[in-house]
Formats: structure tokens, C-alpha cells, sequence
């Protein structure tokens, strides 16, 4: 801290509002591999922050500890200020308002579009209630709402299996808004999309902004500057550095390690 | 009008095979009590025949519930099979009373040829059938609790999972084959002599226990379907076709296996309690591996994840390896092997799927011939299609 005052500075400034989700010093080792080393990050309710760095910087690890699938060996993982998220599996953790996308978009294939985001509604998922549960008028509006913003009402009753690659991310991404969760953590989103697909999904990530926040993880760099949003850039799983996409890709660290290349 | 027809065949197929099957129990059991001299006289050894395969269809159904929708591969479900069994057994067993070969009122053969002097506690009760059934729901079901919770909380899965549940029914095995167990060592229990105050031996009693089969498989038939219905069997086969997807919207996977596992325990226990008085033996070989793998086939062939194709396949397989035990015994290992490599190689999902295929194949056919008249309006119907449905089997 002492030796960078400005920043020590910019913290004490900021009014106290108490980040959605805290990281810090989290450490993960795989063998001996340190894929998060001391990672600390913040973001802040209604935030959306694309995640950048070079292949094995430790983006998806981040993203495991955040929903249980990994413990780190230490540090600190809060949500909404005093909530452990160590302490949780990722049942409760999705239960707590944490919704996940996978790199390889990841749907139900065998379900039809529409009952691929019934099962994502929010509600109890205990097995004895889900069981009895029978579809009611406010889940038809809510699937409604949900298809129209992912632009899959047409393809409602199809196969998920049936979507093109671009179609599947975005259920994908309907799935978790039907979760209705306060943070979203999406893993490249982009991949393999056409750029008009592209350009949409940036349109779409916006428009869920608007009410939640975000946490994108993504190699494409046009898509990350069409977000305009701040960008953590990660090496070696640590914090390398932040800030506007512009502030960042002219840092000469990062140009070294990865916008160089 | 055929083309509608036909799409909304399999709807109505869930109900033409549980009602074919009780219309062929009432005719072959009423066929059997007609006097012997009748030319249309079945013998009680096809009744009880008949009786066998309607139990096996209701293992392959429990078989086919955990593995074609929750992609839990047991095999090991002859130990459930099994145990249902001995708990009819033990039930037939004190029903001899004092009428077995050492006349002995109070133990079974088998204890007196021990020189045991008194009933083992865990014999206590099966003079009851109430009891006796209660016995055959719970003690498979307590055991795939017990099992199932540790598998699936452990998140053990796949052929892991699989090789556990071998290891399970051959530990069984190997334990039931000891005479100190108490329930009839490598002989198991057998001589039988009534059920509920009816001769075991008599026609009728041959023609009651095979209609009851064939009534609890209609049943449990139309529970499952109710189940995989639900929005429970949707979560089921999502947790089968992508788990950690499932598991990231916050449904406890291990807690929906576990009820799964155990409801298709309960059925297969039931299917071994109707088995045992048909065929009038319960024995430890039943815990062998090899059963198990068999109920496994049985639901390949007919066809995973459907409900009706597990039936079907598990009668069509008897059918066959009664047929071919008959005529060239040796050769059947060999005709279940190649049938399995058959049906694995060329239809993925058994005789149902091949219907389907068919069907798809016809309905294709259908709409380009529309597709000449109205291009736009055959297209559509297409996309409307429950195609995914079809696959899950319903």
C-alpha cells in the first residue's frame, strides 16, 4: 500500500458502499502450480468488469472459487459484505444470487428452449417441491420476458440441441437470468461467434448490466472494447492491472506479457 | 390426417402397452383354468413363465429409470431384485410351519439341519406378510440410502459408480452364501407352500401371482411415467445430459439421484418379491453379478431412457433366451453378447429408437411432400415437432 499512495488515496475517497463481491488474497495451487497467487479483486453492485489475461492466468479458477467448485488454500471471498463464499457449494452459492455461463456453452440439449429456462426460474429446487410443481401464469411471464430479451421466442418449443452455437449462448445466458441472480460471471461469451452475434451479445450483456452485475471473461479484444467497461487484467493469477481498457493496454507490463504478443 | 395420427401416436402408446399387457395376463390366466382337456388349456408352466418375464420388465423399468434419465449406470440392481426376494422368501418360509421335512414348528429346515435352537431376531415378524412387505420395500430401500448417499454426496460417478455397485451385489452374494447368515446358505430358501392361505402349487395361485405382476408393473409403470413427467424428471434428465449445469442453478444433484435411486430400488425389490413364488426359490446366485448386467441389456435393447422400450426389451429378451436355452443352451451367451453389440453399434436407442427413426423417417417423407404444395407451412410444422420429447422417451 505505502508505496503506491495514489491508489491509497482513491480507496480512502470512494463513499463507503459495500462491494457485491471481495476477493482477496486468494491463493489456489493445482500440485504445486500456483494458478491464483494472493488475487484480490472488487466489485462494486451494478458493476459489469471484463476479466482479461493471457491462457492460464488463472480467469477460470477465479471463476470456480467465486462458485464453489474450487477452495482456495486461503484468502478471502465475500459476497454482499459478510457472506462466505467458501463456506458454500455450489447449490447454495447459485441459491445465494450467483449465476455461471461456461466457456463451451452449456444447455440442456434434450430439453426444448422454453423448458431449459423453466428449470432456470428461480424457485425452490427441493426435490419434493419440484416434483409437485405445476407451471402457473407468473412462470409464463416470467419465461416470456426472459425469451423475448434473449430474442428466442420463435424457437421456443425447439430442441436446445437444435440451436446454432450462437443460439445456445444465449440461452445460456437466458438460463441465468432466469436465476434472477445479483451477479453474473460469464465465461467468454464471444467465442465462436459471428460478429454480428457478437455485437448483439455485447447489446445483451448492456441491457442485463442495467439491473445486475457482471463479470465478463473474454479474449476478444473488440468485444471488450464495445462493452467500455473496466477492464482487471490477469497474470500468473494475479492482478497485473486495471482500469479503462485504454489505461491498461498502455501499461507496458501488460503490453509485455500479453497485448504484445 | 395419417401424419397427425402418427405424431400423436406415442402419447397414447404409454397407455396401449400397460393395457396390452394386463389384457394378455387375463387372457393366458384364464386360459390356464380352463380344464386341462380344453384345447385351449395354457399350462401353469407358461403362466408362471409369463409371470417371470413381467417381473423382469418391472426390474428393467427401475433399471431403466435411474440409468436412461438420472445416467446413473447400476449395475447392481439385482441386489435389490434380490433382496425383495428373500424378504418374500422368509415370509413363504414360516408360512411351512410345522409342514417341512423335520416337522419342526418354530425354525425353517435349513436352522433345524444347523442345529440352531432359535429363530435369529431378524427373522422376528416375517410370519406377517404386511410385515413381509413392508420388509421387501424398505430393506432395498434403506440400502440404497445408505449407498446412494455416500456414492452421491462423494460425487462418485460414471463407471466408478458402476463398478461399485458390482462390488455391491457380489459382497451380498458372497455374504448370503454362508450358512450363518440365516437364510439358507448356497441353497437358500425354497419349498415353499403357501401364500396368504392359497397352494403355491395350484393354477389359480400360478394365474393370481402373474396377473398381480403384471398389475404392479401397470402400476409402477405409470408412477414412473407420472415421475419423468414432472418437472422432477425434467431436473433428472438434466442433471443426466449436463450435471455441473444443473448443479450451477442450485439444484442439490446428489439429493434428486438419491431419491431416484432409492424409489427405483423399492421397485426393483418389489419385482424380486413377485419373482420368488413363481418361481418357487430364492438363492444367492440371484445376487450374481451377471444378473445384473443382463437387466442392464434388457433395457439397451428395448431401447434407454423409455419407459415402454425397457418392457418390451426385457420380455423380448427373455422371450429369446427362453427359446434359444431350449433349443441350442450353450449358444445363448453368445446370441445375448452379439445381441448387445448389435444394438449398441446400430441402434443406439434400441428397438424403441429404431420406431422412432422410422417414424421421423415417414414424417420427413410427409412434409416434403406438403413442402411442394406450401413450402413455408410444412417447415413450420417441423420446427414444432416434440422431437427432444420423443428421445427422452416418453
Amino acid at each position: 500500500m505505502s508505496d503506491e499512495p495514489e491508489s491509497a488515496v482513491a480507496e480512502a475517497a470512494r463513499p463507503p458502499v459495500e462491494p457485491l463481491l471481495y476477493l482477496d488474497g486468494v491463493n489456489v495451487s493445482f500440485d504445486g502450480f500456483k494458478a491464483l497467487n494472493a488475487l484480490s479483486l472488487l466489485i462494486e453492485p451494478g458493476e459489469m468488469r471484463a476479466v482479461i489475461g493471457p491462457n492460464g492466468a488463472g480467469k477460470t479458477t477465479m471463476m470456480d472459487v467465486i462458485t464453489g467448485k474450487t477452495r482456495p488454500q486461503s484468502g478471502k471471498v465475500l459476497f454482499r459484505g459478510d457472506i462466505d463464499l467458501t463456506r458454500h457449494d455450489e447449490a447454495e452459492i447459485a441459491s445465494l444470487g450467483i449465476g455461471r455461463k461456461f466457456q463451451k456453452p452449456t444447455v440442456f440439449e434434450m430439453h426444448s428452449v422454453e423448458d431449459n429456462l423453466l428449470l432456470s426460474l428461480k424457485g425452490d429446487r427441493r426435490p419434493s417441491r419440484v416434483m409437485l410443481m405445476r407451471g402457473n401464469a407468473d412462470e409464463k411471464r416470467r419465461l416470456d420476458e426472459i425469451l423475448d430479451i434473449v430474442k428466442l421466442d420463435p424457437l421456443r418449443a425447439r430442441r436446445a440441441g437444435d440451436l446454432s452455437h450462437g443460439q445456445k449462448q444465449w440461452l445460456e445466458i437466458g438460463i441465468l437470468l432466469a436465476q434472477e441472480p445479483d451477479l453474473l460471471l460469464v465465461d467468454e461469451p464471444v467465442a465462436g461467434m459471428t460478429d454480428a452475434e457478437t455485437e448483439e451479445t455485447a447489446n445483451l450483456l448492456r441491457r442485463i448490466n442495467a439491473t445486475r452485475s457482471v463479470i465478463v471473461v473474454e479474449h476478444d479484444m473488440t468485444f471488450v472494447r464495445a462493452l467500455g467497461v473496466k477492464v482487471t487484467v490477469l497474470h500468473e493469477g494475479a492482478v497485473l492491472a486495471e482500469g479503462s481498457l485504454d489505461h491498461v493496454s498502455a501499461d507496458p507490463r501488460v503490453i509485455d506479457t500479453y497485448l504484445g504478443r | 390426417m395419417i401424419l397427425r395420427y402418427i405424431q400423436r401416436l406415442p402419447g397414447k402408446a404409454d397407455y396401449i402397452l400397460p393395457a396390452l399387457l394386463l389384457a394378455a395376463a387375463l387372457l393366458i390366466g384364464g386360459l390356464s383354468l380352463l380344464p386341462e382337456t380344453a384345447s385351449l388349456h395354457v399350462s401353469g408352466y407358461v403362466v408362471s413363465l409369463f409371470g417371470k418375464y413381467l417381473c423382469y420388465a418391472l426390474l428393467a423399468l427401475s433399471v431403466d429409470l435411474v440409468w436412461g434419465y438420472a445416467g446413473i449406470l447400476s449395475l447392481g440392481h439385482g441386489a435389490f431384485f434380490a433382496l425383495g426376494g428373500y424378504a418374500m422368501g422368509m415370509y413363504l418360509m414360516r408360512q411351512i410351519g410345522a409342514r417341512g421335512v423335520y416337522g419342526n414348528a418354530l425354525l425353517p429346515d435349513f436352522m433345524v439341519f444347523l442345529n440352531w435352537h432359535d429363530l435369529p431376531w431378524y427373522w422376528y415378524g416375517f410370519d406377517h406378510f404386511i410385515f413381509a412387505v413392508v420388509m421387501m420395500a424398505l430393506v432395498p430401500g434403506l440400502l440404497a440410502f445408505a449407498f446412494g448417499y455416500l456414492a452421491f454426496r462423494s460425487r462418485v460417478s460414471g463407471v466408478y459408480l458402476s463398478i461399485i455397485t458390482q462390488a455391491l451385489t457380489y459382497a451380498l452374494m458372497l455374504a448370503f452364501f454362508r450358512n450363518d447368515m440365516g437364510f439358507g446358505g448356497n441353497n437358500g430358501l425354497t419349498d415353499f407352500k403357501d401364500l396368504l392361505g392359497a397352494n403355491l402349487q395350484s393354477d389359480g395361485t400360478h394365474a393370481g401371482l402373474m396377473l398381480a405382476s403384471a398389475i404392479l408393473l401397470c402400476v409402477f409403470y405409470l408412477l414412473c411415467r407420472a415421475l419423468i413427467r414432472s418437472r422432477f424428471g425434467k431436473v433428472l434428465v438434466a442433471v443426466r445430459d449436463a450435471e455441473s449445469r444443473t448443479r450451477f442453478l442450485g439444484y442439490r444433484v446428489e439429493r434428486y439421484k438419491l431419491t431416484v435411486f432409492v424409489f427405483s430400488a423399492v421397485m426393483a425389490g418389489f419385482a424380486g418379491a413377485l419373482y420368488v413364488p413363481q418361481v418357487g426359490i430364492i438363492n444367492p446366485s440371484e445376487f450374481a453379478p451377471a444378473n445384473s448386467i443382463e437387466a442392464v441389456i434388457w433395457v439397451a435393447v428395448g431401447g434407454r431412457g423409455s419407459l415402454v422400450g425397457a418392457i418390451i426389451g426385457a420380455i423380448l429378451v427373455n422371450f429369446a433366451k427362453t427359446v434359444f436355452t431350449g433349443a441350442f443352451p450353450e449358444l445363448w451367451l453368445f446370441a445375448l453378447g452379439g445381441l448387445f453389440v448389435l444394438v449398441t453399434l446400430f441402434l443406439p436407442r434400441g428397438f424403441v429408437g429404431l420406431w422412432a427413426q422410422l417414424r421421423s423417417r415417414w414424417a420427413d417423407h410427409q412434409t416434403k411432400k406438403r413442402e411442394g404444395i406450401s413450402k413455408g407451412d410444412a417447415s413450420e410444422r417441423r420446427g414444432e415437432m416434440p422431437e427432444g420429447k420423443l428421445e427422452v422417451g416418453e
